[in-house]
């Protein structure tokens, strides 16, 4: 009834109307932008660090922040700002390229899955119920023990353990959106199996996709850096923000800088990215009236 | 005396992204003690509104009361304005002195507590009684709204109930505190017409018994008929006409409560008429629907049979059988209206031949070919020839999808036309269903209700086909536009040949359409034959029951109805080792055939 009143004149597309929910959402809009902030940084560091992240500065060894290192060095004088620029790149790949690998081939599986059911579903699912048994950061370490270290691994790594629980949401939308009356009069229609999935059922999945994505971002992000303090990811020189952790953590309580800014790093990068999944819920997760 | 209810000036506005939206202009409205209040119109009148603002679950909704006063007088004779009385004030109010039942009694009720509680926890709030008290106020509430073995019935969900006992739940709890007004919402719009008599002549019981006032929310003129004393006609958010119901009924004054009478459709307005005739809107007469050709039927059922395992921890423990042994057909150019109340298996019938359940038996004919089963090549033929329209045009749209794209997905599908051909073909067809080209870019929601069945409709036109199965096609749509769709149903029949299975539970409107009736009970046809054989002349006693349950829109024709079969329809689950018996069709008139088994008791 409202509804009749609200739509006049203009025609509006899912995506204006999605745009028109989100811009209301001040803190995720904020979070969206520290992001493009991240990945602009991470994208011209060159540019934009002060320093060359690997170039030693011996004068200042160990420096607390001043107003020529404005995160202060590390044990070898390097800057940590210019360091945690660079690392960006690291940390962002990771997230990017794990999330986008984990979450094609969730979905691919989840979509399957919930479509033709029966006994491809039971294989699917019990496959993904094994990945799902184990805590996330031993999967990640099994996977990296299997392949070797090296950041590659690391993206694989935490691609696989991304890939059970986008299965296992879109599964269960396209189990849902299958019931709906929209795909029973496609498939009324006669419209192939293949379009039925791709054109009906997917598009209907794909705002819980896209909010999990930006939420497991967050996480993807957190594990890599979990992974290099541990040893497993990035090789020391690498300016990755965990190695960095891993690198300060000696010296805890004589140079706290070391690890306070690469873990605000961390820290804001993964609170950005899962404010921006609140956000993006709200506004995708209404239906169209 | 002063009215219990009486409403001036009443305006309403609920905030929205931009000005607020006024919703109700000046309302003017009075309710006396044991007084029936008809609040009518379309969807979008503003009725509903009106009946959130007394009491005040507005505040919940995001509208606001503006302007206007609602004088209510309560049980110790003063008089309060509700509409700027305080939340506790109204709590107080809402239960003891002013009750409400929705229309959807299965999302009204908590579907996780047991029937007898919920009532019992209006009772124990409201009268201050001790739980076992309480459930004994339940059970003799139960038995006032006519349900047998109410011991029984205090213990099970809501989910367990059919609609028509769970709107009698509803009435219950709504009764439990002796409510001196009652606003009941479009409370029989989702029963079948033989539990809407039965609840009608309940609530006209117990408004006689309690001297109760109540509003009565309605769209539809037959139920205003039989029960209400005064009607106030809705437009827009405005009253446009007010008066006693025989002065509505028998000379309306305003122009759009004469356009809404006029599109009710009438049982019996074509009892003298072998052929089916469009209704007569703004009084051009239509000529008779004579587009049956007798030629091989497009559509040929011959003993089929659609059931569903019902398991539990994997062991079969019975079948539903939503459809057993239907045999019909349907010729070029004829409507066959299947009707039948929920549960029947007219809707089960429908999509098991198009495919969308898999029957257990039967054979399925297409221009003659049998095409039971599905091959690649015979479905492709069943999905371009035969094409459905469902009751919810909404959902039955992809809402991620623009109308064009929609209309020209058979086209596509069935490799028709491409490009800008099919774009062409999409605007031919907008126009035929009464719309423009430029709709073709609107998304569903930019639509209204019967904006949205002509889409349907044409998008089942797209493939050409030569059958049409409507499901309730037009029971979710406001009467005027029903009336418009119901024609413009009828017109493409006439233009393009087509055979249609029109499935419906509403008697007046396939008493419009329909040139052949099949009455559906059960899962088994009962009754079929011409249309003017069956409606004149039933001869099952199921089909005289349903008949018989339809709201005739006349004042002077209440009390007909006084004695109605009050008994459930059994359920068609059954045991394994219980099948049931399909009593064979006997020919008593010409092609008029009806079975011979027993309903409800009785043969």
């Amino acid at each position: 009834m409202s509804a009749s009143v609200a739509i006049s004149g203009a025609i509006r597309t899912p995506l204006g109307e999605f745009w028109r929910r989100f811009r209301r959402q001040r803190l995720a809009m904020f979070a969206g932008l520290v992001i493009v902030a991240l990945a602009a940084s991470a994208v011209f560091a060159p540019w934009i660090a002060p320093f060359d992240p690997s170039a030693p500065d011996y004068d200042n060894l160990l420096d607390g922040p001043t107003l020529l290192h404005l995160c202060g060095t590390d044990a070898y004088g390097r800057d940590i700002l210019s360091r945690i620029i660079w690392g960006g790149r690291v940390s962002l790949t990771v997230g990017f390229l794990s999330v986008a690998l984990g979450g094609v081939a969730g979905v691919v599986i989840g979509l399957v899955s919930g479509f033709f059911g029966g006994l491809i579903d039971s294989v699917l699912m019990r496959l993904m119920d094994v990945l799902l048994a184990f805590p996330g950061i031993v999967l990640a370490i099994g996977v990296v023990a299997v392949l070797g270290p090296g950041i590659d691994n690391v993206i694989y790594a935490i691609a696989v353990f991304s890939v059970p629980v986008f299965a296992r949401l879109v599964r269960g939308n396209t189990l849902s959106l299958k019931q709906t009356l929209y795909v029973q009069a496609a498939r009324s229609i006669g419209v192939g199996k293949s379009a039925l999935m791709l054109r009906h059922i997917l598009p209907g999945a794909m705002p819980g996709v896209i909010v999990y994505a930006s939420l497991r971002l967050g996480t993807s992000i957190l594990t890599a850096a979990s992974l290099s303090f541990i040893g497993l990811g990035a090789r020391p020189p690498s300016p990755e923000w965990g190695a960095m952790l891993s690198d300060g953590r000696s010296f805890l309580g004589v140079a706290d800088h070391l690890t306070l800014f690469p873990g605000i790093a961390i820290f804001v990068t993964v609170l950005a990215f899962n404010v921006l999944g609140d956000g993006l819920r709200d506004a995708l997760d209404q239906k169209l009236r | 005396m002063t009215p219990l209810l009486d409403i001036t000036d009443l305006t309403v506005a609920f905030a929205t992204d931009g000005a607020p939206v006024t919703v109700i202009h000046g309302l003017d409205l009075a309710v006396a003690s044991g007084e029936t209040v008809a609040l009518v119109g379309e969807s979008g009148s503003g009725k509903s509104v009106t009946s959130l603002a007394i009491t005040r679950l507005l505040d919940y909704t995001g509208g606001r009361i503006s302007g206007g006063r609602i004088a209510y007088t309560d049980a110790q004779g003063a008089v309060q304005d509700l509409a700027a009385a305080t939340p506790q004030t109204m709590r107080a109010l809402r239960g003891p002195e002013i009750a409400m039942v929705f229309q959807e009694p299965m999302t009204s009720l908590n579907p996780v507590l047991r029937v007898g509680e919920q009532i019992a926890e209006a009772v124990r709030l409201h009268q201050g009684l001790d739980e076992a008290a309480a459930l004994a106020e339940a059970r003799r509430l139960l038995a006032r709204v006519r349900i047998a073995d109410p011991d029984r019935q205090l213990r099970r969900y809501p989910f367990e109930l059919s609609g028509g006992m769970r709107q009698r739940v509803m009435i219950a709890m709504a009764l439990s505190c002796r409510p001196r007004l009652l606003i009941a919402d479009e409370p029989t719009t989702a029963l079948d017409v033989t539990v809407q008599a039965q609840v009608l002549r309940l609530l006209r019981g117990l408004q006689a018994e309690t001297g109760m006032g109540m509003i009565f929310i309605t769209h539809d003129m037959g139920v205003v008929a039989e029960l209400a004393d005064r009607v106030a006609v809705m437009q827009h958010g405005r009253k446009v006409e007010d008066g006693s119901v025989g002065q509505i009924f028998a000379a309306p004054q305003h122009p759009y409560t004469r356009a809404l009478l006029a599109a009710v459709p009438v049982l019996g307005a074509l009892s003298g008429q072998t052929l089916p005739r469009p209704f007569d809107i703004a009084g051009t007469k239509l000529p008779p629907q004579d587009t049956v050709r007798d030629e091989t039927p497009v559509l040929e059922i011959t003993d089929l049979v659609t059931r569903f395992d019902v398991r539990r921890n994997f062991r079969l423990r019975g079948r539903v059988h939503a459809v057993e042994q239907v045999s019909l057909a349907v010729r070029p150019g004829e409507t066959l209206a299947l009707v039948g109340e929920s549960g029947c298996g007219k809707s089960t019938t429908g999509r098991s031949v198009i495919g969308l359940e898999t029957p257990t038996s039967g054979m399925i004919r297409l221009d003659g070919d049998d095409i039971t089963r599905s091959t690649a090549a015979s479905d492709r033929r069943l999905h371009r020839e035969i094409q459905f329209v469902f009751q919810d045009p909404f959902a039955s749209l992809n809402p991620r999808l623009t109308v064009g794209f929609s209309i020209a997905e058979p086209m596509r599908t069935h490799d028709i036309a491409h490009g800008a051909e099919a774009e062409r073909r999409v605007h031919d067809l907008l126009a035929e269903v009464g719309l423009t080209p430029e709709h073709a870019q609107r998304y569903p929601h930019e639509l209204s209700g019967g904006q949205r069945q002509r889409v349907c409709i044409a998008r089942a036109l797209a493939s050409e086909p030569r059958l049409i199965i409507a499901d309730e096609a037009v029971a979710a749509l406001d009467v005027s536009i029903r009336a418009q769709v119901v024609n413009l149903m009828m017109e493409l029949q006439r233009r393009r040949g087509l055979a249609m299975l029109f499935i419906s539970h509403d008697m007046a409107v396939v008493e419009r359409v329909s040139h052949r009736v099949a009455v559906m009970y059960l899962g088994q046809i009962v009754e079929i034959g011409p249309r003017q054989a069956v409606f004149t002349n039933p001869a099952h006693a199921y089909t005289a029951r349903l008949l018989a349950a339809v709201p005739v829109p006349d004042p002077a024709r209440r009390d007909r109805s006084l004695d109605l079969d009050d008994s459930e329809v059994p359920s068609p689950l059954r045991a394994l080792s219980d099948p049931p018996i399909v009593r064979p069709l006997i020919e008593i008139g010409p092609d008029h055939f009806v079975a011979r088994h027993s309903v409800g008791g009785r043969y």
